[in-house]
């Protein structure tokens, strides 16, 4: 057997065309943990990381932060989480949060910090109030680096998801860690090969959003040298 | 988990000190081999990079593209060609990936000369290999203790992955501690893994200060 058969087992079972253990649904899962956990993620870190980064407050707290989780064992947390709180979604949802906070909130952080202060003190010049230049200043200066923060975060939970299939969560992990369990090889090339793509979609995704989806005058210009 | 568990057995922990030292020991060298043989190949790669740009380019946007897949996935990737089990399944993806921090780094780093002191080592009559040694690999530390302090730690925290295919070091705690329900296992693999983080970064502080320390100054806390 090799990696051709492999895969061509994998995508042709009948057992992958429909039903809970079809790729449609595994997928469909993995982006809804994703999508899930970032979304509480940011709800904790993103206004936490305007206001952190516009009053110039916390960058102790910041740095030290990501040092530590950057250094946290993934499948520790999950492991560990799902020891304490039984299995369940909400439980395995816990370290994906607990991973993507620190990026989002370095993201915010430092791209507020980033604006420019000229820029800042003529917006209060002309008079506008704190929050007014949060948002309408600093805000859309920040996004490329809350993209890049959104990025390192949506990569972090999509590799997450896949170890955390080991405790029971859905995904495409699942391929990877029942077919290791049952010896079923075309399972797991199937699965590494679907998140490896996943990955590499995601990745396209955010370089299409830094082309294209920012105000025009923050895009990232073709540099000369 | 059982109710009369609780969460930290410190008899266990007494009981297998000689055991978490061998795991944390192995985990030491499964991770920072790689990060030192990717550190090897960054310089000279790094090095042809910074001349030529264009190549540069492309290599760039591969290395990024390689950092962002999960680590499990590429274990299992190589695993028909290495073997479950093996020591290179978890090392050789590792070595990429330090690999892909390092390279930006490197490049970075040499290219941070300013331009005044290379012209003054040119006007000293330094050849480019010495220049290279004497002016422009010193000038570029800093950034590569940064890249270094992050390759390591999260390579560092991806070996544990490892476990799920059988070589993991101290991510095997994690397996174990979950198979049996036991908590300890689990806290003092963690505990464990981000002593040797923190431990291993903070001897790249000091490397840093040893080797630039002109650099403490400037670039303090940015880098």
């Amino acid at each position: 057997m090799n990696w051709i058969d492999w895969l061509h087992t994998f995508f042709t079972a009948p057992a992958r065309q429909s039903g809970p253990d079809s790729i449609v649904h595994r997928l469909a899962e993995h982006l809804a943990f994703t999508g899930e956990s970032l979304l509480y993620a940011g709800l904790l870190a993103i206004p936490a990381g305007l206001l952190l980064g516009y009053t110039g407050r916390g960058a102790v707290l910041v740095t030290a932060l990501t040092g530590v989780t950057r250094a946290l064992p993934t499948l520790g947390l999950v492991t560990l989480v799902v020891l304490l709180a039984g299995v369940g979604e909400s439980a395995v949802l816990i370290p994906l949060v607990v991973l993507a906070v620190p990026p989002l909130l370095v993201g915010a952080v430092e791209g507020v910090r980033g604006t420019d202060p000229d820029l800042r003190d003529a917006a209060r010049g002309i008079g506008l109030t704190h929050p007014q230049v949060l948002f309408r200043v600093c805000l859309p200066a920040a996004l490329p680096a809350l993209l890049a923060g959104l990025r390192s975060a949506t990569i972090q939970v999509i590799a997450t998801a896949t170890v955390a299939a080991y405790v029971g969560l859905g995904g495409l992990g699942r391929y990877v860690i029942d077919g290791l369990a049952l010896r079923d090889y075309p399972a797991v090339a199937g699965g590494a090969v679907l998140v490896v793509l996943l990955a590499l979609l995601t990745q396209l995704l955010f370089a299409g959003l830094l082309r294209y989806a920012l105000p025009p005058g923050i895009r990232p210009r073709r540099t000369v040298n | 988990m059982p109710d009369d568990e609780p969460l930290v057995r410190w008899d266990w922990i007494g009981d297998h000190l000689g055991y978490l030292g061998g795991l944390t020991l192995d985990h030491a060298v499964m991770s920072l081999v790689p990060v030192l043989i990717g550190l090897l190949l960054a310089l000279p790669l790094g090095l042809v990079c910074a001349r030529f740009p264009r190549l540069y380019q492309p290599l760039a946007v591969v290395f990024n593209t390689l950092y962002a897949l999960p680590a499990l996935a590429v274990f299992m990737l190589l695993l028909p060609y290495t073997g479950p089990g093996n020591l290179s399944t978890v090392m050789i993806p590792l070595t990429f990936y330090a690999l892909a921090l390092l390279l930006p780094t490197t490049v970075e780093g040499i290219r941070s000369t300013p331009e005044s002191v290379r012209q003054a080592a040119v006007a000293l009559g330094y050849g480019p290999w010495r220049r290279l040694a004497a002016v422009e690999l010193p000038s570029s530390v800093p950034y590569l203790v940064a890249g270094l302090r992050v390759a390591a730690v999260s390579s560092i925290s991806m070996a544990a992955i490892g476990a799920l295919i059988g070589r993991g070091a101290l991510g095997y705690l994690f397996i174990d501690g979950f198979q049996r329900t036991f908590t300890t296992p689990i806290l003092a693999g963690i505990v464990l893994v981000v002593a040797l983080a923190l431990l291993v970064d903070l001897v790249l502080v000091l490397a840093r200060r040893v080797l630039a320390p002109w650099a403490i100054r400037e670039q303090g806390a940015a880098l």
